[in-house]
């Protein structure tokens, strides 16, 4: 095969549920394979947080929408001799496919690398897929279309009970049921019936309580295969995988079934004449020997491959891409050892366990249930040499505020039948509940039926019960705390359980030599020697391995599990950072846990410790490795919050000291430090009781903010316009607040941000404006940069802002200042001195690495060749957007508020704020035109109404059909809300444009528009700025140009101030 | 072996290990070990070997091949499914390797509780009633590491409530003969001709010389359309040819360097011009009988991942191996052999081919058991050769 000289790879855009940071690893891992090669890459891919759109991945970036008609202009412009779309999740793949079809890559002459697109399709199509499968002789779950009651009946008698009814296209995820029996069948299948749009139903065998096991398997062009690992999902069948529980590698199956399954998938895989790397899923039924089903197949790096990836050391993605340029398996080094070749399948000599997060609170109307579609939005993995240690690492690691599996809520009393229920109702994180059943009286055997999990690991969670119950009766028993440690046991969870303080039980631990050991991954299981530095830590060892840590070391935390708020753009900050300190003279070694990211693939961070974020991990860390200092700010408010309290236990913290972090924290004394840069806050109170709440807020009039002090996971900010909302607010605050509720006055103006890094002396920055007003969170916001509607008066308060916070808090690093400028007078909102969620935005928009600064701030003292504190002002214009994942988080209600509920962003640039602003819109995933022409603007609180009709006006006069609400008019033809609702489902209206948060008001046509992927914009500011950008630019005549070709000239053009 | 032990050193284990029954290691070397024990209390020597399988321990310690070892599985969780029941007919096991426990002892990181549909008791219960003694909670990659750097070692296990003293196992470690120097094969024959028919239709009709054989290999032998009947270690050539249309040389236990006698038959049956296939031992055989030279590895290769390529056609599979000793590619030509298969990764020689005669050999193990199903084909390969093709 000829070497390609040029190769377009196609990234999978922002973040949103079931496509993460995952392919940011893939496609990063890919591009790195191909620049070995010597072949040039180009990278269409929006997410701006991405490591991958960093120029040193790619050699040319392009953030524009993942679309046919923009791919097709970077085509036409960087001719490509090859494409590669299996590293960009599922976007990326149909994207290729529909770029395929239409022929502009024939035109173009582009050849598609990896599996072909014929193979891609028969993975894709259902019809394809079954029929291939027959033929290869592989079994695949028996399932009948039906189109009335008696074909049901007949199919049903045909597959045998139970069977699952599929509503072949259904809104909101309802319709489906299970049948036991033909009673059941009968009574239900007329009402599915009628759901469905095309009544038909699909009549499927329904996999009860079978086991889901997962082979990610590597495929040559030539046909060697190797099955790189066995996943197995600890939920069974019906949950689906991104949601489950998984183990690796494969805990419960014997020699038989493993052999059995392995084939199988090596079968789909010849099937689809697979070039890479992909991933087959099977379900196994628990009790009969032989008996399992292929369910499907992605020809691609998935979710589970990057876990794969992460959790045996062999680097998927990288091997596909080689295996796509047409070399051999046995032709490829096994990078972590350095000597041996690819065609192996890597052992482990330690158990992985991958624990999903979920934010379902967060999403009002949300339903709470997990079923066959995702709703996850992060995951955390988990490395153990015993399956206890590593579960209960895993609860930890998710970040919900549970120390193990027997951890607070382990030890609330409740009723038995209370934990039941939610696992009755398959509610998140049922590890937990199932510790407390075994706690509260449940057998094995009724955990079981209930839940389908597998009793070996119902067993596990037994023994982690039996030893939590032991240390409760004997408290801090040398021998108990000993085989606590080995189970996984944190000295936290230790000290709820005995009542000892964390400090004893540290001492105790220590006392007794109970020390984390580091361990190397090697994927041969100490067979052979690896040149990686790739580790983990456990307390079942006798000693560390060998590990030549370099000189001057230095401890960088992750982000640890990306939640709503914490997500690609912080393991940019980390992986950018680490880069610069090398540079430096520094070894970083990185501390994180998240599969997903680039930051946890050792190959990019030279020496990983693949473990905790927590007190205890970091110190046990500092003892193994010895580091000059941690670096605490890059990881989002994971480290941030654990560096005051590592700092008081005598870690040495490297850039901004741990007590400016807590000053930073502390309303009273941010504005001691305001007041002298003539700055204000809103006005504010910490209120501890109703009363006071109440008083203040007649005082500086409504709407304020409430907040609980201490924000717990999950809990909500609201903003209140009146003292009856105020009252339900306040008593929903102080619920989950451990101490008192703040109320704010939320101050109407505009919203700015000021990423900056300072060395105390000097700092240099951007500001960032908000189309959308204060009271909309900044992580939900459209933003733009340079700003455009701030005066030079407003721009110096800022920049005073920044001076004071500079050499008042002695900062050394990264910082982040949240202001609202309004009537000529600027607020500050919040101060955070560590890296924000935007800086990587920032960065790239002006062309000036924010993280090169910080590394030189805060290992060296000062930014190299900052003549005077500098706000960066950009080329081109940048724009920033969310993305949202309404569609997957079935039942919630799309509005934006003060908590943030966007999972992802994306960025684009152009010449003009409207071209970069609809670009970035449009990059946005799910975010389109409207092809019929219909729009629907209306407000329905009144708030926001003269915007709405100037954009209805504007959308107008550009052509479309503006539909408004009779009662909630804005501008345009009035219909009612049961109109409206017709129109979304026909299609006739595929652009809705509202405001304000209320679900009581509207949540039907939003909930709609969102089930049938109508584009939605929910602020009135966004969509009078929107109408504005459409009525201005024309779609087919916006610029493409690389990123590097929008920043160029940047180096003359930024110093303004 | 090194002559002496510092007895004074302090033995390895977790942190305030409590358990009921007691396990300790000593190697050679005089690295010492405390741990939990499982199975039978007995004290056992042997040489201590590690498996990278991660699955099929009921496989891997049925595998007579591990007569006189000690095993470390790396993979830390073991037992988990437990033991299913073990299906023997006319002395063939239909599930298993062979009719019981052939490994001597069993080091494991993590004993944990079992469940599955098929298992009628736990692997503890198994090595009990087999009177195999098994230690878990340790550090079995830190011993791997061991092993690694040092190569294998001859090491004693006891469990026991109250377990010897170490002065007494290193005694007993030093009274112990070596691996090397034991015919184990003797034990694991069978002492008479045991015949079996495969289920479908006949395609030929073979003999198998039996020094402890894997199950698996009559399995796939059967599987692939061959008579086969189980020969004993001793045969001689004319009772392997003699109304046979092709000689199957098993797998089996220890040094092949002791089996002078069946080297020269495997010479003869070689070339004999009828078809043979070697497996494991089997393939060693051929070359000492044919004048090529077999040589100890530093720890060997245990595992069911490691790749193996065939020469002649460039393709990759991924094998079963379970062998501490290996056939020097250097001396081939003299033993009128080629090189068919290698491990990519050391070059060590898995598979050789003789010139002019049809006679296969692997030095992995085509009928897994445990390990992947790749390589099965190299059994029909070799019924068409009986067949004459």
């Amino acid at each position: 095969m000829e070497a390609p000289g040029k190769v377009l790879v196609l990234g999978s855009g922002a973040i949103k549920i079931a496509e993460a940071a995952e392919f940011d690893y893939s496609g990063s891992q890919a591009l790195k394979a191909l620049r070995e090669e010597g072949i040039e890459t180009v990278l269409v891919n929006p997410n701006v947080a991405t490591i991958q759109t960093s120029s040193r991945i790619a050699d040319r970036v392009y953030l524009g929408p993942l679309t046919g008609w923009y791919v097709e202009r970077v085509i036409e412009r960087e001719r490509p001799d090859a494409v590669m779309i299996g590293f960009g999740g599922q976007t990326a793949l149909s994207l290729g496919v529909r770029l395929h079809d239409s022929g502009v890559l024939d035109r173009y002459s582009v050849k598609v690398l990896g599996t072909p697109i014929e193979g891609v399709k028969r993975a894709l199509s259902r019809r394809l897929f079954r029929e291939a499968m027959r033929e290869a002789g592989v079994p695949i779950p028996p399932s009948t279309p039906v189109n009335s009651v008696e074909e049901a009946l007949e199919a049903a008698e045909s597959i045998g009970y139970p069977v699952i009814a599929r509503v072949s296209f259904n809104l909101g995820g309802g319709g489906s049921f299970i049948a036991w029996g033909r009673e059941e069948l009968e009574r239900w299948i007329a009402r599915a019936l009628a759901q469905s749009e095309t009544r038909e139903v699909l009549v499927e065998k329904y996999l009860y309580h079978w086991k889901e096991i997962e082979y990610e398997v590597v495929r040559d062009s030539r046909g060697n295969m190797a099955a790189v690992a066995c996943l197995e999902n600890l939920d069974p069948m019906g949950v689906h995988t991104g949601d489950s529980f998984v183990v690796a590698p494969c805990q419960t199956l014997s020699d038989y079934e493993y052999q059995l399954l392995r084939r199988a998938s090596f079968i789909v895989a010849s099937t689809i004449w697979m070039v890479g790397e992909g991933n087959v899923q099977l379900a196994q039924n628990p009790e009969v020997r032989g008996e399992y089903y292929v369910i499907e197949v992605n020809p691609r790096m998935s979710r589970s491959s990057a876990l794969a990836s992460k959790a045996t050391g062999y680097p998927l993605a990288y091997i596909a891409a080689k295996l796509a340029l047409g070399y051999g398996l046995d032709e490829i080094i096994n990078s972590i050892t350095g000597r041996t070749c690819a065609c192996f399948e890597p052992s482990l000599d330690y158990v992985v366990i991958k624990a999903p997060r979920w934010d379902l609170d967060k999403f009002e109307g949300a339903i709470q249930s997990l079923d066959s579609e995702m709703k996850s939005i992060g995951e955390a993995m988990a490395i153990g040499r015993g399956l206890a240690e590593a579960l209960q690492k895993s609860v930890r690691m998710i970040a919900i505020g549970e120390e193990g599996l027997t951890g607070r809520y382990y030890l609330e009393n409740e009723p038995l039948e209370a934990v039941m229920e939610r696992l009755r109702e398959r509610r998140p994180y049922w590890p937990l509940h199932a510790a407390k059943a075994l706690r509260l009286g449940a057998s094995i055997e009724e955990l079981y039926r209930v839940t389908g999990v597998d009793k070996f690991f119902l067993l596990q969670i037994k023994r982690i019960v039996e030893v939590a119950e032991e240390l409760r009766r004997h408290g801090l028993r040398e021998d108990l705390l000993a085989e606590a440690k080995r189970l996984g046991f944190s000295d936290e969870q230790i000290s709820l359980l005995t009542g000892v303080s964390r400090g004893e039980v540290e001492e105790t631990r220590l006392s007794i030599g109970s020390v984390a050991r580091s361990k190397l991954i090697d994927t041969l299981a100490g067979e052979w020697d690896a040149v990686s530095n790739y580790r983990y830590l456990t307390h079942s060892a006798f000693e560390d391995d060998e590990w030549d840590m370099g000189k001057r070391r230095i401890l960088v935390l992750g982000a640890g599990v990306f939640r709503i708020g914490v997500s690609v753009e912080f393991d940019w900050g980390v992986v950018s950072y680490s880069d610069e300190a090398r540079k430096l003279g520094y070894t970083p070694i990185i501390l994180n846990y998240n599969p997903e990211t680039v930051s946890t693939d050792w190959d990019v961070s030279g020496n990983l410790l693949f473990d905790e974020i927590s007190v205890e991990a970091v110190k046990e860390a500092v003892r193994i490795t010895r580091p000059l200092g941690v670096v605490a700010f890059l990881g989002g408010q994971l480290s941030n919050n654990i560096a005051g309290q590592l700092e008081r236990e005598g870690v040495t913290l490297i850039g901004t000291p741990g007590r400016s972090v807590d000053v930073a924290e502390d309303r009273a004394r941010i504005h001691e430090l305001l007041e002298d840069a003539g700055v204000e806050q809103p006005p504010w109170v910490e209120a501890s009781s109703l009363g006071e709440a109440l008083h203040f807020a007649e005082t500086v009039g409504y709407p304020v903010i409430v907040r609980p002090s201490y924000v717990l996971s999950g809990t909500s900010i609201r903003i209140v316009r009146g003292p009856e909302e105020l009252r339900s607010a306040y008593m929903a605050a102080a619920r989950s607040s451990r101490a008192s509720v703040v109320v704010s006055k939320l101050i109407d103006g505009v919203e700015i941000d000021l990423d900056a890094v300072g060395d105390g002396s000097m700092w240099i920055g951007a500001l960032i404006e908000h189309i959308e007003p204060p009271g909309v969170h900044s992580g939900d916001s459209t933003m733009v940069l340079p700003h455009y509607s701030l005066g030079d008066d407003e721009t110096k308060a800022v920049a005073r802002v920044a001076d004071a916070v500079n050499s008042e808090l002695e900062v050394r690093g990264p910082f982040n200042i949240q202001l609202i400028a309004s009537q000529g007078r600027v607020y500050l909102i919040e101060v955070n001195l560590r890296a924000s969620r935007s800086m990587p935005f920032t960065s790239k928009i002006t062309g000036y690495n924010l993280m090169k600064a910080a590394a030189e701030a805060s290992l060296t003292g000062s930014i190299r060749g900052l003549g005077d504190s500098t706000l960066l002002k950009p080329n081109a214009w940048g724009v920033k957007s969310p993305q949202f994942s309404w569609s997957r988080i079935k039942g919630a209600y799309p509005g934006l508020g003060p908590e943030m509920r966007s999972t992802g962003e994306v960025a684009a640039l152009g010449w003009s704020l409207w071209e970069a602003l609809l670009k970035s819109w449009l990059s946005v995933h799910g975010n389109r035109l409207p092809e019929s022409g219909g729009v629907l603007v209306y407000t329905p609180t009144g708030e926001g109404r003269e915007d709405l009709a100037t954009a209805g006006e504007t959308l107008a006069r550009a052509g479309y059909n503006v539909y408004t609400l009779e009662d909630m008019e804005a501008w345009g033809t009035p219909l009612s809300h049961g109109e409206a609702v017709e129109l979304i489902r026909r299609g006739v209206i595929g652009l809705v444009a509202t405001t304000s948060y209320a679900p009581k008001a509207d949540h039907k046509i939003r909930r709609i528009a969102a089930d049938l992927g109508a584009s939605l914009i929910l602020n009135h500011r966004l969509a009078r700025m929107l109408a504005e950008a459409l009525s201005r630019v024309d779609v087919s005549s916006m610029s493409v140009a690389t990123l590097d070709e929008y920043t160029r000239r940047v180096e003359e053009a930024w110093r303004y101030s | 072996m090194s002559n002496t032990v510092e007895l004074g050193v302090e033995p390895r284990s977790l942190p305030l290990l409590t358990c009921p029954s007691k396990a300790r290691i000593l190697l050679e070397d005089g690295t010492a070990v405390e741990a939990c024990g499982f199975g039978a209390e007995a004290t056992v020597a042997g040489e201590l070997v590690f498996t990278t399988a991660m699955a099929g321990y009921p496989e891997s310690l049925t595998d007579p091949s591990y007569m006189g070892q000690i095993l470390v599985i790396t993979h830390p969780m073991v037992g988990n499914y437990g033991v299913p029941r073990i299906r023997v007919e006319n002395g063939l096991s239909l599930n298993m390797e062979s009719e019981g426990i052939k490994v001597w002892g069993l080091l494991v990181s993590e004993y944990p509780e079992y469940s599955h549909p098929e298992a009628i008791q736990s692997l503890s219960e198994w090595l009990e009633a087999s009177g195999v003694p098994g230690a878990h909670r340790l550090d079995t990659r830190w011993l791997v590491k061991k092993v690694r750097s040092r190569g294998v070692m001859q090491a004693v296990v006891s469990v026991s409530r109250d377990p010897p003293g170490w002065e007494e196992l290193w005694r007993r470690l030093r009274n112990s003969p070596r691996y090397d120097d034991v015919d184990y094969t003797a034990i694991v024959s069978p002492k008479t001709p045991l015949e079996y028919k495969p289920g479908g239709p006949v395609r030929g009709r073979v003999s198998l010389l039996d020094c402890g054989v894997k199950h698996g290999i009559v399995r796939g032998l059967l599987r692939a359309g061959l008579e086969v009947v189980r020969m004993p270690c001793n045969s001689s050539p004319d009772e392997l040819l003699e109304g046979f249309d092709g000689v199957v040389l098993g797998s089996g236990p220890g040094n092949p360097r002791l089996l002078a006698s069946q080297s020269r038959v495997a010479a003869e049956v070689a070339t004999s011009g009828k078809p043979v296939l070697g497996i494991c031992l089997g393939m060693q055989l051929i070359a000492l009988g044919l004048g090529a030279s077999v040589y100890k590895m530093k720890f060997g290769h245990r595992g069911v991942n490691k790749p193996v390529k065939d020469l002649e056609t460039g393709r990759c599979y991924i094998t079963t191996h379970n062998h501490g000793y290996a056939v020097d590619q250097d001396s081939l030509d003299e033993a009128d052999l080629k090189p068919w298969m290698i491990n990519p990764d050391d070059n060590t020689l898995e598979g050789v081919k003789m010139r002019g005669v049809p006679v296969i050999a692997t030095q992995f193990h085509p009928e897994a058991g445990p390990g992947p199903w790749d390589s099965s084909w190299i059994f029909h390969r070799f019924a068409l050769m009986v067949e004459g093709d």
